[in-house]
């Protein structure tokens, strides 16, 4: 059991750095260049680059969820996590569950606001021309949204497991 | 009035702030 946690947190930590990789390559470095990059260049990033991160960024975020909550299941401290550790009255629990439930409204997020936002955003379904610009305001709030909580997230993850306090 | 997270460097330094106020709270909610 104990090795089969070690290799669920392996795939825990391996998706979350693409999830998290991903976001921030969006928020960091694409969002921030679209408006540098001459008009007959752009189709390359809508139509290629954008569709293909957006593919690995939404898996990624559910293998993400999926692997951290079997992993708090086979730990049997899902409760203590999910209760931000008002159950066990421990700050680790308060910090990984926090943590948690960031990472959740997060994959929240990706999946059903910014990844249908971008849908219409990007072409990828039909949709009327003047939705577009909403749509990719929406996605791109809400993908800052989630830049935000990656921090805390972040640190309240590693901070569990190496208490400074 | 413009929403704060149109700028990443607003972003990152309300990321930090939300990351002090998290500490504070696991701080009051347990013991280490």
């Amino acid at each position: 059991m104990e090795f089969a946690e070690h290799l669920i947190r392996w795939f825990h930590v391996l998706s979350g750095v693409m999830w998290i990789g991903l976001l921030w390559y969006l928020n960091f470095v694409q969002v921030p260049t679209m408006a540098k990059i001459p008009d007959e260049l752009k189709p390359a990033i809508g139509k290629h680059i954008a569709p293909a991160v957006l593919f690995w960024f939404r898996w990624s975020a559910a293998s993400t969820v999926l692997f951290g909550l079997l992993l708090g299941g086979m730990q049997k401290e899902l409760g203590n996590w999910l209760s931000i550790g008002l159950v066990d009255g421990s700050t680790t629990s308060a910090l990984i569950g926090i943590a948690m439930w960031f990472g959740l409204i997060m994959a929240f997020n990706v999946w059903f606001v910014i990844w249908p936002k971008q849908k219409i955003a990007l072409g990828i379904i039909d949709a009327p021309a003047e939705a577009k610009p909403a749509a990719a305001r929406k996605a791109m709030l809400f993908s800052r949204t989630n830049t935000l909580l990656s921090i805390p997230m972040l640190y309240g993850m590693i901070a569990a497991q190496n208490p400074p306090f | 009035m413009k929403n704060p997270l149109e700028s990443l460097h607003m972003t990152v330094a309300l990321g930090v702030v939300m990351t002090v106020i998290m500490v504070l709270v696991a701080l009051g909610i347990g013991s280490p």
